[in-house]
């Protein structure tokens, strides 16, 4: 624990150094932030190990609590990419938000701060701490959002962000209230068995489902996430995306490790809402034309799958299946810590891309191959990665995921795994189509601006912590019998009474990473045999015979897309506006298309104007005079005093 | 001298300072309502308790130097005209501050006390002063005039603190002077920001900062 807080500290201070120097703040941050990181994780991973479970515990007078923080095995797991994905990001602010750009000591500042919340909140078993460590990281992360606070569209993504945060905090204040009310005291612990099956354990259940998935994301819920992360600066939108979204998921899992016996009902919500968000969230990336509002909508989508395990998991738990128990929620334990490597990669490489062509409009983008070799390759390890192909990391927590509902489906009378099947085929089906769209539209063919054209690569600095997370994601991919037992330990203590199977029994993990090695081995051979034979420096691509042909001739990102968009038309409800042709000379027409977010712009947006409309008579007490509210004071108090009286 | 003396003394300086049309006027009968305050502890008989004299002290120094001290150098410094500039005229201000205090007296003998109240006047004369204050502050333009309203409000409140006088922890007594302090330091600040961003002291100007 004494490493831990110790970590916690570094990263605390990680920006303050920074805001008195005149140079070298990014640097001092980024070493000030690497060094908490190596101790927070070294802290974690013995944990982890097997080693003891550290506890905080101060003197129950104040708070009534015993174990204050509590730095578990659960905890371990999440400390992880808390610590790891900030270090980079501090790192990778070195070059990508240097001190010329605007607000940029308050960013490192603040950012040591988040991280620091972020710490306090993983490890915290007692209501207090909890909370405080929330709304310090919701307060972080809002002031990290508005760091361009000048433009229009960042304040108004702030401030969405800001009141949804205030609404899910509200609701976790009720979902305390009624454990401390079971439990009758603050402290986090588990509670009777059959609490659940009661009215008070239903409130509690909604409760949290509405708070933690508000901050995860989840697919009703998600309307502050994709303008958020596209208006934060690329290396913040990595950490939020990367960590932050995933504290909505680390409450949920601390709600399932309270209760020993958690009803089907609660597991089958969990997964229904998984496959919504997974199966809306990449259909809705589909559609957009903004890089990082793409990723965003991906990790909607990466949090219905996390969501799919813990549902799994939690059937498995109610109808007493360890088998499933174990896979679906080793699935969703390590889909999180996977998801923020390399959602927290693919960020870094947008945003090495964004640094170098001044915008996230995908069809501003083209041949960014060539001109950014090791972005390029990157991004492309990111998007292997989310696509859940082999041999990276996506991989295998859906492999678990498979397993688990393929295991599934002979345990039950009624086949309802094949939801989690289903699901997951068509994210992975999906995916695949939205990161060929990606990829090819940014980094393949042709430049289509000359700001694409004059790109050039990200200085090391940037790189390194790319690097950092491409090689993790690898290193999971290939041996995913490392953190098998680590795995076993957090899905122990998620877990009921009973010993659980450990996961190396379940899920033949040493013949997945010898097929890894082979498919390598293969792809490498292949690719050998089949390179052309004399290269001769590099060539366009093949224009199908046409003479002349220009870079606005390629495929566009909308029109790769526009096939798939086109067929989920009665879900998406795509806008678009222009490029009719007619006559035999068309004049210059020009053509847009938009896919509105479901909830934000056509349900909350309206829903919040008439409101506003409805409301306007209050603004008559709004006199602006000091005198008149100070005589709503009066007037106040004097029919308090009355009432008192009568 | 009877603490009910110093106390119909407070209520005939509350009359007077809705009654005054100077600025100067006004800041003069709060010092002078303040060292009345200040002086009632002692007339109660308290005198012997020594955090009793402390809070004498501190009020005395506070309301009769401190405070007076802060505004009048804001007054030489903002260059305040003299008159109070009121939203109600002085007659019916007197009226309404004649209504307050018989409501008072009227409301403090319906209130539920403890039995044994040392002092009869006490309970109405702390809230026609808390009344009094409210009409201050709502009725005049100034910004300096409404630091007199803040102060006459507090100076109801302490005379209802002098109910529980003798188990008055001293912290709640210093926390209300603190409280005051930072109150007049406060508004002397906006005072002279007013004062920067519209050329004037009055209130009315802060009107178009709403929406």
């Amino acid at each position: 624990m004494r490493l831990y807080l110790l970590a916690m500290v570094f990263v605390l201070i990680s920006g303050l150094p920074g805001v008195f120097l005149r140079r070298w703040g990014g640097e001092v941050a980024a070493v000030l932030m690497g060094l908490g990181a190596l101790l927070g994780m070294a802290a974690a991973v013995r944990v982890l190990a097997g080693g003891p479970v550290a506890v905080l515990t101060l003197p129950p007078a104040p708070l009534a609590s015993a174990g204050l923080l509590t730095l578990d095995p659960i905890a371990a797991l999440f400390s992880l990419p808390v610590f790891l994905l900030p270090a980079c990001a501090a790192i990778y602010g070195i070059g990508y938000w240097d001190d010329h750009q605007e607000n940029a000591r308050r960013l490192r500042l603040v950012l040591g701060l988040l991280a620091a919340f972020l710490a306090l909140l993983v490890v915290s078993t007692h209501a207090l701490p909890f909370l405080l460590g929330w709304e310090g990281m919701a307060i972080a992360a809002f002031l990290l959002v508005m760091t361009e606070d000048r433009l229009p569209e960042v304040q108004r993504a702030g401030w969405i962000y800001l009141v949804c945060t205030h609404t899910g905090t509200l609701a976790l204040f009720g979902a305390f209230a009624i454990l401390a009310s079971v439990s009758g005291h603050w402290a986090f612990s588990t509670l009777p068995r059959a609490f659940a099956g009661t009215s008070q354990g239903t409130a509690l259940f909604w409760l949290c489902l509405f708070g933690f998935g508000l901050k995860a994301g989840v697919m009703p819920l998600h309307l502050w996430l994709p303008s958020t992360h596209a208006a934060a600066p690329s290396h913040v939108s990595s950490v939020m995306s990367g960590v932050l979204i995933k504290m909505g998921i680390l409450g949920l899992v601390r709600l399932l490790s309270w209760i020993p016996d958690p009803p089907f009902w609660w597991g089958a919500t969990l997964m229904v809402l998984g496959a919504l968000s997974g199966i809306l969230g990449v259909a809705f990336a589909l559609g957009q034309h903004d890089l990082k509002r793409l990723l965003a909508y991906h990790s909607i989508e990466n949090i219905g799958i996390i969501l799919l395990g813990l549902g799994l998991g939690t059937i498995g738990k109610s109808t007493g299946h360890p088998v499933i128990q174990v896979l679906g929620f080793a699935g969703a334990l390590l889909h999180v810590v996977n998801h923020s490597l390399f959602k927290g990669l693919l960020f870094l490489s947008a945003g090495s891309v964004v640094h170098a062509l001044g915008t996230r409009n995908l069809e501003q983008m083209g041949g960014l191959g060539q001109r950014m070799p090791w972005t390029s390759a990157a991004f492309l390890a990111g998007s292997w990665a989310i696509c859940g192909l082999p041999p990276l990391n996506g991989f295998v927590s859906e492999w678990f995921l498979y397993v688990g509902s393929f295991r599934a489906l002979g345990f039950y009378p009624w086949p309802w795994s094949l939801v989690v099947l289903t699901a997951l085929a068509i994210i992975g089906a999906l995916a695949l189509a939205c990161f060929a769209k990606a990829y090819g539209a940014v980094f393949q063919g042709t430049p289509r601006t000359r700001a694409a054209e004059a790109a050039h690569e990200a200085p090391r600095s940037m790189l390194i912590p790319m690097g950092i997370l491409a090689t993790s994601c690898a290193v999971i991919g290939l041996a995913p019998m490392l953190i098998a037992p680590a795995l076993d330990r957090v899905v122990g203590s998620l877990g009921a009474s009973t010993d659980l199977p450990p996961l190396s029994l379940l899920s033949s993990l040493p013949s997945l990473s010898i097929l890894a090695f082979l498919l390598l081995g293969s792809a490498w051979l292949l690719w050998r045999w089949l390179r052309p034979a004399a290269p001769g420096g590099p060539l366009p691509t093949w224009d199908c015979g046409y003479a002349a042909a220009n870079p606005r001739m390629q495929y566009s990102a909308s029109s790769f897309a526009d096939g798939l968009v086109g067929g989920m038309r009665w879900l998406l409800w795509p806008r678009s506006s222009g490029g009719e042709v007619a006559g035999t000379f068309p004049s210059t027409q020009a053509y847009g298309s938009h896919v509105p977010d479901p909830v934000l712009e056509r349900i909350a947006d309206p829903v919040f104007r008439v409101v506003a409309t409805g409301a306007a008579f209050l603004r008559f007490f709004q006199g602006g005079q000091v005198h008149l509210y100070l005589l709503y004071v009066l007037l106040t108090l004097l029919a308090l005093l009355l009432w008192m009286v009568a | 001298m009877s603490p009910d003396f110093l106390i119909a003394l407070t209520l005939i300086s509350n009359f007077m300072l809705v009654a005054t049309s100077r600025v100067n006027k006004a800041i003069q009968i709060v010092v002078v309502q303040g060292v009345l305050l200040g002086l009632i502890p002692l007339a109660m008989g308290l005198g012997k308790y020594f955090h009793i004299l402390l809070v004498v002290l501190a009020a005395l120094v506070v309301k009769g130097w401190l405070i007076p001290f802060l505004l009048r150098r804001a007054i030489r410094e903002v260059h305040i005209q003299r008159e109070v500039d009121p939203y109600i005229g002085y007659t019916v201000s007197l009226m309404l501050c004649a209504l307050g205090t018989g409501l008072s007296l009227i409301l403090a003998h319906m209130l539920p006390l403890k039995a044994g109240t040392p002092v009869v006047l006490l309970v109405p004369a702390a809230l026609a002063t808390l009344f009094t204050g409210f009409l201050v502050l709502v009725s005049r333009r100034k910004a300096l005039t409404q630091v007199v309203g803040y102060l006459v409000l507090e100076n109801g409140i302490y005379l209802f603190g002098l109910l529980l006088v003798e188990e008055m922890p001293l912290l709640v007594e210093t926390g209300i002077l603190l409280d005051l302090f930072v109150g007049v330091f406060v508004m002397g600040i906006v005072i002279n920001h007013i004062r920067n961003a519209f050329d004037s002291t009055d209130t009315r100007h802060l009107a178009e900062l709403k929406d």
